[in-house]
């Protein structure tokens, strides 16, 4: 059983501030979804209230179509898995798991059976005696997950819970959670700050930033089709360059900058002041002569080796600083310091964006 | 030691030592210890003192019992020493005390550590702590004041109509137990405050998000965390109350011996030394027996306390 959640129009102030703003987004049953932005920027704001500790001043928040107004969290169809898991320390791991079941009054006996069937699930069979202080950071991690499984939730809510493990364990935790959530079918709603993570795990991610959504989509458009600056530049890195846009045609427009007249994707209705030009450094390819066009002479002035990649940095004889991701695969020659070159990009492949969704977007 | 050493020198860690050993050997063991050994000895006229009558025995000791008096336990009615029977109830109502204690204090520690904005804290601190500025004497005495017969209490609960008549409320040892709970509160409170302030929230609110109620959360996850301090503060509460003087012998009735008043007594209108001394040890070592007992109970470690 898993419900969908469906967040109208849903505000949240604290005082005068307001922590969300207008956020509307559709969940849909079986569905891994994230919310990604930096600190501050609401999403965990959104968890608490979906979790239903905090209340939305503002809209309404349905599960499986139902308006969860009023209800406390232990009414709500959700398991919250907390940041730092806020497992029982005072409690062996089997009833941590089989605590949700204990408050819906069934048997122990059940409940220890349930208990092993979920330690199974997380791939910790036989942990059921051991006390939470002895288990190592992934386990616990893995504990946390079958105790809110346990009370069989209809919409599982994940609060950054990889943060606080080591990185080859966060990856190996990322393939394991999404697994999970294929294999039970329960909702996920995932917050996190780590792009890759959001992009690795989920159906679809929801990029938030000053209590506002600023694109929901799946992890390719988001990265590739980013609808404003603010979402270019939080998810990847990017080149960016400012100046003024000629009128588009085709979808393209033309900007002329102090470093040279570049052409790029447009969407349609974008101008304005906060109008800039993105392109992903694995774009920005290096040639020996000048290209027909979005070219410009630069002087390379880093090269950093990052293992499966080569970061390029080169400064163009106007004095931008540019930045190139080569791949380590043999495919292009890696450039030497001091050499001068000429870095270009295919037009398609940059996009002139506004600067951030506006209120009431 | 090393730290100390380290920070304070040569000198003035001696300093401390010895003072620190002065308080605990001169003022502390050395006074027990004789009177200890006095406790085993007859209560002699001083010319007899280290004659051939001044030998070792328990008679002091025995000498709680005598004088047979009915005491009624759970509905039986038994007969034991007049004696005994205080001794008993001193230790039963210092228990009843604890409770009590406990009863009020749990809430208050869980409103102040986990439900009220950090800021009113300190304003709220203050408040409690205002009544320890005032002499227990004078706290004791204001009690009494509250509780006699045509004093402000009965005088409130007959303008508002709750009685007709006025309630002999000092009787017995009720008005003791008030003014103990009331003297000794704070002992439970701090210690309590301290275990369930070190409670991580997310801990209630994850066990509210799996669906539980309230009082199975408290019974779940903050009583049993909350364990040391509970502990800690029944140990203070109750040996506070049954080692207390002042209070009963204040606020007592007749009907309301307390023991500690019995050991007076015996030191202080009999001039018997030996025999108060005699009296206060059975007194300590029935209490610390609870207090061990007790702590096996509940399984609480003597580590956990010194938290």
């Amino acid at each position: 059983m898993s419900a969908g959640v469906e967040l109208d129009d849903v505000c949240c102030d604290f005082g005068t501030f307001r922590a969300v703003d207008h956020v509307n987004v559709n969940i849909q049953p079986g569905e891994f979804f994230s919310f990604l932005g930096p600190s501050g920027c609401g999403k965990t704001t959104i968890l608490r209230m979906i979790s239903g500790f905090i209340e939305p001043t503002g809209g309404a928040i349905r599960i499986g179509g139902k308006d969860m107004r009023g209800q406390r969290p232990n009414q709500r169809p959700t398991a919250l898995i907390f940041q730092n898991l806020a497992l029982f320390p005072l409690m062996p791991v089997w009833e941590n798991i089989s605590f949700g079941l204990e408050v819906r009054g069934i048997d122990k006996a059940k409940r220890r059976a349930r208990a092993e069937e979920l330690l199974d699930l997380v791939e910790l069979p036989g942990a059921g005696d051991k006390m939470v202080s002895q288990l190592s950071g992934g386990q616990k991690q893995r504990v946390a997950i079958a105790r809110a499984l346990a009370v069989e939730p209809q919409v599982m809510l994940l609060d950054e819970p990889l943060s606080a493990l080591d990185l080859k364990l966060r990856q190996a935790m990322r393939a394991e959670l999404r697994a999970i959530q294929k294999r039970t079918g329960v909702t996920f709603v995932f917050i996190t700050h780590d792009q890759g993570e959001a992009l690795a795990m989920s159906d679809r991610v929801g990029v938030m930033s000053q209590g506002r959504l600023q694109q929901v989509s799946n992890p390719r458009d988001i990265y590739n089709n980013p609808v404003n600056g603010f979402v270019a530049s939080f998810v990847g890195e990017n080149n960016i360059l400012s100046g003024q846009v000629s009128t588009p045609a085709d979808g393209f427009a033309a900007m002329s900058t102090s470093h040279g007249r570049f052409r790029a994707r447009i969407a349609d209705g974008v101008s304005g002041t906060g109008v800039k030009l993105y392109v992903r450094p694995e774009h920005m390819k290096f040639t020996d002569t000048a290209g027909v066009e979005n070219s410009v002479p630069v002087t390379i002035s880093d090269v950093a080796f990052e293992g499966n990649f080569i970061s390029v940095q080169a400064i163009s004889d106007s004095g931008m600083h540019f930045i190139s991701e080569l791949r380590n695969d043999g495919s292009v020659p890696i450039p030497e310091v001091g050499t001068k070159l000429h870095l270009g990009f295919d037009a398609s492949k940059a996009a002139i964006l506004p600067d951030s969704a506006t209120a009431g977007a | 030691m090393h730290e100390l050493l380290k920070r304070y020198g040569t000198g003035l860690t001696t300093i401390f030592v010895l003072l620190t050993a002065f308080w605990l050997l001169i003022l502390l063991i050395l006074p027990n210890l004789t009177m200890f050994e006095s406790s085993f000895r007859p209560y002699l006229p001083v010319v007899d003192v280290g004659g051939p009558k001044d030998v070792y025995s328990l008679g002091n000791y025995m000498n709680i019992f005598g004088g047979e008096v009915p005491l009624s336990i759970f509905g039986f009615e038994v007969l034991v020493s007049a004696r005994v029977k205080i001794f008993i109830l001193t230790v039963f109502y210092s228990v009843v005390v604890t409770v009590v204690a406990f009863a009020l204090a749990y809430p208050l520690a869980y409103y102040l550590a986990k439900v009220v904005s950090p800021r009113s804290l300190p304003t709220l601190f203050l408040l409690l702590f205002v009544p320890l500025w005032v002499s227990e004497v004078l706290r004791s005495f204001a009690w009494y004041i509250i509780l006699t017969l045509k004093g402000p209490l009965n005088g409130l609960l007959m303008q508002i109509g709750v009685i007709e008549r006025e309630i002999r409320w000092i009787e017995g040892y009720s008005p003791v137990v008030v003014t103990l709970v009331y003297t000794y509160v704070l002992f439970m409170l701090f210690p309590l405050y301290n275990a369930m302030q070190s409670l991580d929230s997310n801990q209630i609110e994850a066990a509210e998000d799996l669906g539980s109620p309230w009082w199975r959360t408290h019974w779940r996850v903050i009583l049993p965390h909350a364990k040391p301090g509970i502990a800690s503060g029944a140990v203070m509460v109750f040996m506070l109350s049954a080692g207390s003087l002042l209070v009963p012998a204040i606020i007592g009735s007749t009907s309301g011996n307390w023991f500690t008043q019995t050991i007076q007594g015996v030191m202080l209108e009999e001039q018997n030394w030996n025999g108060g001394a005699a009296f206060a040890f059975l007194l300590l070592i029935v209490c610390t027996l609870m207090v061990v007992i007790a702590m096996r109970l509940f399984s609480v470690k003597l580590s956990d306390i010194a938290k």
